[in-house]
């Protein structure tokens, strides 16, 4: 049993790889998860997933499979949605989620045009399905940048950030920041995207980052709590993940995401708080 | 007698349509003024006049004694998440926001003056409760509690006492008093007639236009109310519309 577990971690670098990116990617997208959740914003999320798809297939078209040319492709095309449906929604009578669906499904088929045109390609699909399993060091460096970056960014923007969600209007009050933490925040999703299609591909990236978070809802009440414990479900995840994908040769990025999936189901059914369960769960009555 | 802030002319609206016509006067400072008016007299968008949020279509606000950056404003519909998951405290604490930024920490003496609002809003002990267990009351003295730590030289308030208990408003309309007896501004749009006689020295009537501005007891006369009455019936349908052949 033990060895199970352990044997595959120690025997393979690549395995050690896969292990650290998705650490990276956990540490990074979910607490992005999070706050996409508190802001009713999950699908969000996956619109932009949606978004980055013809970026990164135009950086296949020029460059092949390089890391380079699909991050640059995936971020250009990311934030251009972002921006134009951030913009859209503050100029105009457009609701947010009307403008970022226009804007995430012309990107969508510019895409799949993109992708069309050059027939079926195996190598396509790992944009798709992400290359976990063959994490090299520039990518694995990637990652962790694009992690670090996100957690200085969000430790920088915390409490205009949580403002933002909570009560809008007295930040625009207070102070300049609405606008830029908004978009900030926009950015973050989208470069945490890239940085997860690297590993899971652009359709289970999203998965990283919304299932843990939503699955901490039933456990933890504060911020910070749901933000630890998102992260811990996402790294546990991550390893069960790739070790049913090691024994069973299933393709880890759904292996992961499906493992999250249970999680969130457990959480769903036994968490403490708000679940199923909770209200015949014991609980100690608080005092005052 | 110098001002806190003045209308000159002011004509406020949306889709320039006006909702705030022509609007000439000043509020002293230091004095605690009531707006009172029918609904859709405007009453909220003349605050929203003040606070910036809305440009002016003619005319324009102008600030005495204190500068924008000076005005604490509750609003008559919060947009408050009240399912996100912070604290009354932290909801209070942003009213610091002009000392401590987005970024750094409470100090001790911070933390005490928190403490010291909380308390002095009656919630001593609610401090670490999630702002969605609260009641609509117990919101309404966590957000004078953040209006206190903001330490604004002009106060608006709009109908800050709508759907709250008789103690609370109680409670409420003395930090109103501390802020007078401070010589802050205050301006609070309210409906009850003897709250108003009872606390607020003085008045503001307002129906679209101006119906008068001056001491409570001269200008909260039956006749005045009635006029207002009169000229917020007279505009029904879109603001435009709104007393054509009355001008
Ligand atoms: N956001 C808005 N967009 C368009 N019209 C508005 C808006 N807010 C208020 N109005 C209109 O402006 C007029 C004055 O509204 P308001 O200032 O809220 O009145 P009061 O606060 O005195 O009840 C009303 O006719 C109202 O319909
Ligand atoms: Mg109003």
């Amino acid at each position: 049993m033990w060895e199970a577990l352990i044997q595959p971690f120690a025997e393979f670098g690549f395995m050690r790889r896969a292990m650290l990116g998705c650490i990276a990617i956990s540490a990074g997208a979910t607490p992005v998860g999070v706050f996409l959740m508190l802001r009713r914003m999950s699908l969000t999320g996956d619109a932009m997933a949606h978004a980055i798809l013809p970026g990164a297939a135009v950086g296949y078209l020029v460059a092949g499979l390089s890391l380079g040319a699909m991050t640059v492709g995936g971020l250009i095309a990311g934030m251009a949605v972002a921006l134009l449906s951030g913009f859209v929604t503050r100029v105009t009578a457009l609701r947010e989620d009307a403008s970022l669906a226009a804007f995430y499904l012309i990107s969508l088929s510019l895409g799949v045009l993109i992708v069309s045109t050059r027939g079926s390609n195996i190598d396509l699909m790992h944009v798709l399905f992400g290359t976990v399993l063959a994490l090299d060091n520039s990518a694995l460096i990637l990652l962790c940048s694009i992690t670090s970056l996100t957690l200085i960014a969000l430790a920088l923007l915390f409490r205009p950030l949580v403002l933002e969600c909570a009560d809008p209007q007295f930040l625009r009050a207070v102070s300049g920041l609405s606008a830029v933490t908004h978009f900030t925040f926009l950015a973050l999703v989208v470069i945490n995207l890239v940085s997860g299609f690297h590993a899971l591909g652009t359709l289970m990236a999203v998965g990283i980052m919304i299932v843990p978070a939503a699955a901490a809802r039933f456990w933890a009440v504060s911020i910070g709590g749901l933000i630890c414990a998102a992260v811990a479900i996402a790294i546990i995840s991550s390893g069960c993940g790739l070790l049913i994908s090691y024994h069973f040769g299933l393709p880890s990025g759904p292996a992961i995401i499906l493992v999250a999936g249970l999680a969130y189901g457990l959480s769903l059914t036994l968490g403490p708080i708000g679940s199923l369960a909770a209200p015949i769960l014991p609980r100690r009555h608080v005092e005052a | 007698m110098t001002y806190a802030v003045a209308f000159q002319e002011l004509t406020l609206g949306y889709d320039r349509h006006p909702a705030v016509r022509r609007l000439d006067g000043e509020v002293a400072d230091g004095s605690l003024t009531a707006i009172v008016g029918p609904n859709g007299a405007g009453k909220s968008t003349l605050l929203k006049g003040m606070t910036g949020a809305l440009r002016p279509l003619a005319g324009q606000v102008d600030f005495g004694t204190c500068t924008r950056n000076d005005i604490a404003y509750l609003p008559q519909q919060s947009d408050i998440d009240r399912l996100f998951p912070i604290t009354v405290v932290d909801l209070v604490a942003v009213g610091l926001w002009s000392e401590i930024g987005g970024f750094f920490g409470l100090s001790a003496a911070h933390r005490a003056r928190v403490d010291d609002a909380i308390s002095a809003v009656g919630l001593t002990g609610f401090e670490s409760r999630p702002i969605g267990s609260l009641s609509g009351g117990q919101i309404q003295r966590a957000l004078f509690a953040r209006l206190l730590l903001q330490d604004a030289s002009l106060v608006l308030l709009d109908e800050p006492f709508t759907a709250i208990d008789a103690k609370t408003m109680a409670d409420l309309l003395g930090v109103v008093r501390r802020w007078h007896g401070e010589g802050r501004t205050v301006i609070t749009v309210l409906h009850d007639v003897e709250t108003v006689r009872a606390y607020f020295p003085e008045t503001l009537i307002l129906a679209r236009d101006l119906v008068a501005h001056g001491p409570t007891a001269e200008v909260l006369t039956a006749a005045n109310q009635f006029r207002a009455r009169q000229m917020c019936e007279a505009c029904v349908g879109p603001p435009h519309d709104c007393g054509r052949d009355a001008s």
